[in-house]
């Protein structure tokens, strides 16, 4: 008879997150979906942008070929409006979200699915919950901000505006790793 | 004169709103707790308050008030903690209720053709008449999809 083996424990799979601020909510974004922290007046090269079915998107950044458009998180969420200091320019996406401020920085051992009662919009906002010192934070989904229809529509509006350097030709094509391949990590749910 | 048998009796909980009573299969409880904290962060779902933490488990809490007694509550005195069933799985939802549960056996009549979506049954208890609550109808979720089309269809529809 041979000796049972013992079992090893499992590490536990953590997941470093950023809790921050927008119109006086508190969320979570994982670290790794965040490419760049900026404040808001270092965004000297935003250009306005105006299309009246979104209007949580005023502003965007024209990085290399790409159109990067900065989502007010607190106007998406629809909550009270606030004043946002710090923008997170979000990897993968062509997002960039406008929040108040950052609260800290921790890591998720686990995140639960939203549950199915949730039925709405929401759905596409979430990646789900996480329990945190006692406390439920919904953790957000970078690609949820705009969704495909609302990129086609931005990217229509910025073709037909006469915004200097935009429309049909790129205005530069400066290297960029903001559209990279970093996949997020990702929890069991 | 009917004879009820042990066979026809199930055991229901009944929960009050306000000053009305209604139940829910027994079967379907999972507990009932105290009021606790709930979280609230933004959705769209109406009658979905936020949610709960209990026993590690995140449990969206759905006041269905609203649709019982057309009012939502202003108090409550316990949260009843029910299985709502979606599709193949179950899930955990709280139920605000503002007095006392009170477990019975009783035996439930079918509904009829004109009741709401809601009503699983009826019950004649202490000279009251009882909804038996569905929670699939009653509580948000989404609709359970149509089953997928057969396997050659999906394949047809491949690029």
């Amino acid at each position: 008879m041979r000796p049972l083996s013992p079992t090893k424990p499992q590490p536990l799979r953590t997941e470093q997150i950023i809790l921050f601020r927008a119109g006086g909510q508190v969320f979570a974004v994982s670290s790794a979906s965040v490419q760049e922290v900026r404040g808001i007046d270092s965004l000297g090269s935003a250009k306005e942008i105006s299309h009246p079915q979104l209007p949580k998107v005023k502003h965007f950044v024209q990085r290399g070929e790409h159109s990067v458009y900065i989502v007010n998180a607190a106007m998406h969420f629809g909550l009270p409006l606030s004043t946002p200091a710090l923008v997170f320019v979000l990897r993968n996406v062509r997002t960039a979200l406008l929040i108040d401020g950052i609260e800290k920085m921790t890591t998720m051992s686990r995140l639960q699915a939203l549950p199915q009662a949730f039925c709405h919009e929401e759905r596409e906002w979430y990646r789900g919950l996480t329990a945190l010192d006692q406390t439920v934070i919904p953790v957000i989904k970078p690609e949820g901000f705009l969704t495909p229809d609302e990129l086609f529509l931005l990217d229509a509006s910025l073709l037909h505006s006469d915004i200097p350097g935009l429309g049909a030709e790129p205005d530069n094509v400066l290297s960029t790793d903001l559209i990279g391949t970093d996949s997020d990590a990702s929890l069991t749910q | 004169m009917t004879v009820m048998t042990e066979t026809d009796l199930q055991s229901f909980v009944l929960l009050r709103l306000g000053e009305r009573r209604f139940a829910v299969a027994a079967t379907q409880i999972a507990e009932l707790v105290a009021p606790s904290r709930v979280f609230r962060f933004p959705h769209r779902t109406t009658d979905i308050e936020g949610v709960m933490l209990r026993r590690g488990r995140i449990v969206p809490v759905c006041d269905v008030a609203g649709t019982l007694i057309g009012k939502k509550l202003t108090s409550r005195r316990f949260y009843l903690i029910a299985q709502r069933r979606y599709g193949v799985s179950t899930e955990w939802v709280a139920l605000p209720v503002t007095g006392d549960c009170e477990l019975i056996n009783a035996e439930m009549t079918s509904p009829s053709h004109s009741d709401a979506p809601h009503v699983a049954g009826w019950l004649s208890h202490g000279g009251d008449v009882i909804e038996v609550l569905n929670l699939t109808a009653l509580t948000p979720g989404a609709k359970v999809l149509p089953a997928p089309p057969p396997a050659f269809e999906r394949q047809e529809a491949r690029p």
